[in-house]
């Protein structure tokens, strides 16, 4: 590793002050304030989930009221979804290194990326201020009749700081969107991209497209529920399914913006430590913009059992079986990567790992669930609520911290201890399994979820799965430890130390201001790794 | 799509031996510090407008999914509903909206050539239609209001389909209620174009921000083309024959 004594200017040193970070245009100083509030968002999040596996550990409801049971799993949905889940690889990381990958000064949109940015903390106090005067209980799906009729908790303003929140995520999609397409460095042709930048390119089509209806939809509930209009409110004639329609329109193409960054930062990590070419590279490309476009037809998979008719059921179903082609395609590629890769074990590399194990058994669970048959026994139970997180804790947030990992020397121009970071990864990725395992299990068998009491037979497996909600909150509070410990501790990381390919890693850490001296011309693909003197430390 | 796309973007993408060509010449001062030329600029403001425009074609479209849903399931409420709003008011403001396009395109055409005081002056013409058209809608608004005909708690209606007949009136609301904040913040948007117009900050090289704005104004009067028919003409042709 280089060390640099000499005293330079940054992104970070470039200018002081809080108003300078308030009012920066700069994107990747941008994507540290998501990085914070994001934090923030995780750490409430978490803590409801604590709420909720305390209760659980016992069959009956004693912890808490069964109605303020209802509040803390909503909450935890509404924080982890809104404000952690949809924003954490794209509006952090992605904002950091994509335009520093495509060779730009900045995003497309400098100043509009930072009202962005202010929208979402918008969004985000308003959800706390509806967290403070009592929270919603309604679940983070807010259906209809008992959100707009019946409920007498605050849905009217958790809708609207939804509905606020995106725009965020529309002005981010948009932004990227023309970012990619028209602010590329000479000779960066779009089969020179990195595939992160594809991913980004594949979540902001869904984010353009699908999120204008969740905002829509959340506005006609703050509608009625504030002015009493009836839209679907069935002592009308409403049609509370309409809401589920509408609600899943977004909310599952929501998945695919969850799960499309990360599954950019995999490829990115595992190219670099397996020294090698991603294997089928145009076919992992065009896989992310299979998974946008297939999100979109697959929603009504949620509806099976609310009374859609049996011919469209077999339709969703078919193709929600059929989105499984591209992300096995990419998951095979990804494996064939790695074959016969010289691998490089550093840490990112095992947050890498356990991406793959745990996306695999969620996108697996995913097909029970599509199978009609089967989703009338397991709607609605433990199963599903096991087989989301496999996919949006498991598969996006372990892929966030492998590209928190990768990227941390260039964000931060420092080094965290690597045999620390491979601890959390171990230790997130055992209490992982250990918390949700189980809930397979306990679906199988018929526990009901957002019950707050259940049968005794159902105690040990509740009791395995809170046992391993401690272990997996002991892997991420640790991560936070070396982390922030690096900041000030860290060995100094130079401008390249995993030795990767990709223009981010071609300008210094942390990156001047401007992101290059000069731009960068590009003449090769984005891994070209075999080219490369392969040095493993 | 992208490989057509990448083709085109080629060109900036070699733009910077140009652009310090033309750097040593000076800046445009309206070009931006993380864009190599003006031609750049003009087209990532373009795209992202019309992918913008996009966004707000889901955003209508989600209500528009609940309006054709239940007309298709109403439809006797759907047509006593329609008969309810004024269609003399909503053809006027038609023709006020269509006229304002017209005079925004002459305003977007005398900025390409240059004539700062016709662009101003289009500029304020459509701006008056617009306002023309919100008073229009206010005294609509009001009049539904004097009669209860407003959704929710105080709501009154006669006939035999009073609860469907409030459901078309909340998506009529609803949407009027969305284009008529589009249209507010269409005219905000023109006041400040208007003021940068009268300012001579635009000039053939240079008119992207009133070009875009343009294109938004042509959008919010789209949509009104499409909720006319589908508020105001529903089964009229049967009531007139």
């Amino acid at each position: 590793m280089t060390t640099t004594v000499l005293p330079r200017v940054t992104y970070l040193n470039v200018r002081h002050g809080l108003a300078s970070w308030l009012l920066t245009k700069d994107h990747k100083r941008i994507g540290i304030m998501y990085l914070i509030v994001v934090s923030l968002a995780f750490f409430l999040g978490a803590i409801f989930a604590a709420g909720v596996r305390i209760e659980l550990t016992t069959p009956q409801g004693d912890f808490v009221s069964a109605d303020t049971y209802n509040r803390m799993f909503t909450m935890h949905g509404v924080f982890m979804v809104f404000f952690v889940l949809i924003p954490v690889v794209p509006a952090i990381l992605g904002n950091f290194v994509m335009p520093l990958m495509i060779g730009a000064k900045d995003v497309a949109f400098p100043k509009l990326n930072l009202l962005s940015w202010y929208v979402f903390v918008l969004g985000f106090s308003l959800a706390l201020v509806a967290l403070l005067s009592g929270g919603v209980d309604t679940g983070w799906t807010f259906y209809t009749p008992y959100s707009s009729n019946v409920s007498n908790s605050n849905v009217a303003l958790v809708g609207v700081a939804v509905f606020i929140t995106g725009f965020s995520s529309i002005l981010t999609g948009l932004n990227f969107m023309v970012t990619i397409h028209r602010m590329r460095a000479p000779g960066m042709t779009w089969f020179r991209l990195p595939l992160f930048v594809w991913a980004l390119y594949a979540t902001s089509l869904v984010m353009i497209l699908a999120t204008p209806v969740i905002a829509i939809t959340a506005g006609m509930l703050a509608l009625e529920r504030v002015f009493g209009f009836g839209i679907f409110d069935p002592r009308l004639g409403g049609d509370p399914v309409l809401f589920q329609h509408l609600f899943w329109f977004y909310s599952h193409p929501a998945v695919y913006i969850m799960i499309l960054p990360p599954m950019g930062v995999i490829s990115e990590v595992i190219a670099c430590f397996s020294r090698k070419n991603v294997f089928g590279y145009s076919f992992v490309a065009f896989s992310s913009l299979a998974i946008a476009i297939f999100g979109f037809l697959v929603w009504a998979h949620h509806l099976f059992v609310a009374g859609i008719s049996p011919y469209s059921a077999m339709v969703f179903s078919f193709l929600s079986f059929a989105v499984a082609i591209p992300s096995a395609v990419k998951t095979f590629n990804w494996t064939a990567t790695l074959y016969q890769g010289a691998i490089w074990w550093r840490a990112p590399l095992i947050w890498v790992f356990g991406f793959l194990g745990l996306f695999l058994v969620g996108g697996l669970t995913g097909l029970f669930l599509a199978s009609l048959g089967l989703d009338v026994h397991l709607h609605d139970t433990y199963f599903v609520v096991a087989h989301f997180h496999y996919i949006m804790v498991g598969g996006a947030i372990m892929g966030y911290f492998a590209g928190l990992h990768y990227w941390w020397p260039k964000i931060t121009g420092r080094m965290y201890s690597d045999s620390l970071a491979m601890l959390s990864a171990l230790l997130v990725f055992v209490g992982f399994n250990l918390t949700f395992f189980p809930q397979f299990i306990l679906g199988y068998l018929g526990m009901p979820r957002r019950y707050h009491a259940y049968s005794a037979e159902f105690q040990v497996l509740n009791v395995l799965s809170s046992a391993g909600a401690s272990i997996l909150a002991v892997g991420y509070g640790l991560i936070a430890v070396y982390l922030l410990y690096s900041l000030w501790r860290g060995e100094e990381a130079g401008a390249n130390p995993w030795l990767a390919t990709g223009l981010e890693w071609k300008t210094e850490s942390p990156p001047i201001p401007e992101n290059f001296p000069e731009t960068p011309i590009v003449n090769e693909g984005a891994y070209e790794y075999s080219k490369r003197e392969i040095k493993v430390a | 799509m992208p490989d057509g796309l990448a083709a085109r973007a080629d060109p900036h993408g070699h733009a910077p031996a140009s652009a310090t060509g033309s750097g040593a010449a000076g800046h445009h001062p309206a070009l931006q510090h993380h864009f190599q030329t003006l031609e750049q600029q003009h087209e990532v403001a373009t795209l992202g407008m019309w992918v913008f425009l996009v966004t707000e074609v889901m955003f209508f479209g989600g209500l528009l999914m609940a309006y054709l849903l239940y007309r298709v399931w109403y439809p006797a409420a759907w047509s006593e509903g329609s008969l309810e709003l004024d269609i003399r008011l909503g053809a006027f403001n038609t023709v006020v909206l269509i006229g304002s396009s017209l005079t925004m395109a002459f305003a977007v055409r005398s900025a390409q050539t240059g004539a700062q005081r016709a662009t101003v002056r289009w500029l304020i013409v459509t701006m008056i239609l617009g306002l023309t058209f919100l008073v229009v809608k206010y005294f609509e608004y009001k009049h539904k209001w004097d009669l209860n005909h407003i959704p929710g708690a105080n709501f009154q209606f006669e006939g035999p389909h009073a609860h469907q007949v409030e459901i078309f009136l909340s998506l009529y609301f609803g949407l009027t209620g969305l284009h008529a904040l589009h249209m507010i913040i269409g005219v905000s948007i023109l006041a400040v174009i208007t003021w940068m117009a009268s300012r001579g900050r635009f000039s053939p090289q240079w008119n992207t921000p009133v070009e875009i704005s343009g294109l938004y104004w042509h959008f919010v009067d789209i949509v009104w083309i499409f909720l006319f028919p589908l508020l105001y003409l529903v089964d009229r042709a049967h009531q007139l024959g």
